[in-house]
């Protein structure tokens, strides 16, 4: 058996959500390759060899590939194919919209974000916003998963360098062209890695008024992140979405603020290690998921957080 | 140009999910059932783009049981034009509706395929995907966003990091993001003018697409419950706790 890992990077590191998910490629029996595509990046790639549990690096080392499309990175995975068993990616957007097409090109079903490995064909996910585990076993030859990362712990990049092979693009489809990206820009870590994140919902009122978040942010080093009712208020951009339809997360500190505890909020945070939650409705359902709670108005806490931080 | 639109019968999002106590599914029985929000979204980008006067025609496509004609007349009182139910009572996985949907393409040749980029149900954010592959369609997943400029398409996606922008070959796949639009809510008009829009009954067979589930559910459970924890009287008394009790700041 073999699995074929796809990896992320960005800026001359390996993502943290892949070496998170390739856990759960090293949990399945046999060997784990890497695949690792774009030009001049050579840091991520040297960083990738000495990823633990990992036997072999392919390296597509193609400007085409620079910014990943799905029509074509399927295509180069499609090439490959014969070669694995498995394959797997992290739930991230890029594994989200590149996977189920290569799981289709081979005429298999996929299992996506899966937060456990039972046995060679048998997985654990969860369904309805994480209101339901389902045990799941395919009965496809071949398998294709997507990993939610925050299930498994981080690979470490410090084993000796393995084999690294150079692959190339043939078939490539022209049928989709990159324009360009638009990437928020923030000095604050990243919401799937950072280790204290700081939310806001309804209850924050306004755009403007997140930057009271942002202060508290700041002296945490936390990252901020909002609910889908604040994102569909319009106050914040979407990659601040934390749930079922956004990201889901883990941190060690979780502080919901004017957040009330949607079910489809509490599918992206509940596995948090402690949460906080700040609402002046002290109904609010997210007073029962929360380990501490303050009945307090938002906009009187939040200055006072700030001040004795 | 035609819109195809493939809407799913979902538990409506506002109803407290309950396991069966056997661990085989969720209870289904005696539930609200709603479109799924996604679908709901799609059908709203299909109709603004005909409202544009982008597109002629919008089909929308269910698959499933009996009362998902129920989901298929929504769509039409939100201002699809006519629909496709393909009937079956098997649990069908987005691989298979993928292979129902590519042979609805053939026959129907739309300019663009707009769907949700996930249902709520499931959770497997596949089916869109699936269905560019099998039709070599280009795809754009997580639309925010959708420019039609002559034979191509200009999606806005929403991606970990922010916004990326890509241009698609027409015909399509496009599958939706919350931001994308806000769906109406249909008319009592338009809901009376909907049941006499035709909608063509078709069974899996028809398309000659195996339904058979590759996947099988071993077991279903509740998650495990988060306990309560204690109300702090203030911020000073939240920053000790944090720091003395929890040690996490």
């Amino acid at each position: 058996m073999t699995s074929l890992f796809y990896i992320e990077h960005a800026n001359g590191k390996v993502s943290d959500q892949s070496l998170k998910a390739i856990t759960a490629a090293s949990q399945i029996e046999g060997d784990v390759h890497g695949l690792i595509v774009g030009s001049n990046i050579d840091e991520a790639v040297a960083e990738a060899s000495k990823i633990n549990g990992l036997s072999k690096l392919l390296h597509l080392d193609d400007a085409a590939f620079d910014n990943v499309l799905a029509e074509k990175l399927t295509q180069v995975i499609f090439n490959i194919a014969g070669d694995y068993d498995y394959f797997l990616a992290a739930a991230t957007t890029t594994g989200k919209n590149v996977m189920p097409r290569l799981a289709a090109k081979l005429d298999v079903s996929q299992i996506s974000e899966i937060v456990a490995v039972e046995g060679a064909d048998t997985f654990i996910r969860t369904i309805y916003a994480g209101n339901a585990i389902a045990t799941v076993q395919t009965s496809d030859a071949k398998k294709v998963l997507t990993v939610r990362p925050t299930a498994f712990k981080a690979a470490t990049t410090d084993s000796a360098e393995c084999e690294v092979a150079k692959i190339n693009a043939e078939n490539i489809p022209s049928i989709s062209e990159f324009v360009g990206e638009e990437l928020t820009k923030s000095d604050r870590p990243e919401l799937t890695s950072a280790k204290t994140i700081i939310s806001g919902g309804r209850g924050m009122q306004n755009g403007e008024n997140f930057e009271l978040l942002d202060k508290v942010a700041e002296k945490l080093g936390a990252a901020v992140g909002a609910s889908r009712a604040a994102v569909d208020a319009g106050f914040v951009p979407n990659d601040y979405q934390v749930g079922q339809t956004g990201k889901v997360v883990a941190p060690e500190l979780y502080i919901a603020v004017g957040i009330s505890g949607a079910i489809q909020h509490l599918a992206g945070m509940k596995d948090s290690k402690i949460i906080v939650a700040i609402n002046k409705d002290e109904e609010a359902p997210i007073f029962d998921v929360a380990d501490y709670g303050l009945v307090a108005d938002l906009f009187q806490v939040l200055p006072e957080l700030e001040q004795a931080l | 140009m035609k819109i195809l639109v493939p809407v799913k019968r979902v538990i409506d999002p506002y109803v407290n999910i309950r396991v069966k106590s056997d661990q085989t599914g969720v209870e289904t029985e005696n539930v609200k059932m709603s479109m799924n929000p996604f679908c709901e979204i799609a059908v709203e980008e299909a109709i603004r783009l005909k409202e544009a006067g982008k597109a002629e025609e919008i089909i929308a496509v269910s698959i499933g049981n009996q009362s998902c004609q129920e989901t298929i007349r929504t769509a039409l009182a939100m201002g699809a034009d006519r629909g496709i139910h393909v009937l079956t009572e098997e649990k069908v996985e987005p691989i298979s509706i993928a292979k129902i949907l590519a042979k609805i393409c053939e026959s129907e040749s739309p300019g663009l395929v707009i769907s949700g980029k996930q249902a709520i149900d499931g959770d497997n954010n596949q089916t869109g995907q699936m269905l560019a592959a099998l039709t070599d369609m280009p795809q754009g997943t997580f639309a925010s966003k959708v420019e039609i400029d002559g034979d191509k398409v200009k999606v806005t996606r929403e991606i970990d990091g922010g916004l990326q922008t890509v241009n698609l070959n027409m015909p399509a796949i496009i599958t939706t993001d919350l931001r994308l639009n806000e769906p109406r809510y249909a008319s009592l008009p338009n809901i009376m003018k909907a049941k006499k829009k035709p909608i063509d009954q078709k069974s899996p067979e028809d398309y000659g697409v195996d339904v058979t589930p590759r996947v099988s559910i071993l077991k279903v459970i509740e998650p495990p419950k988060r306990q309560a924890g204690i109300k702090v009287e203030n911020v000073g008394d939240l920053v000790e706790k944090l720091k003395n009790e929890a040690g996490v700041i």
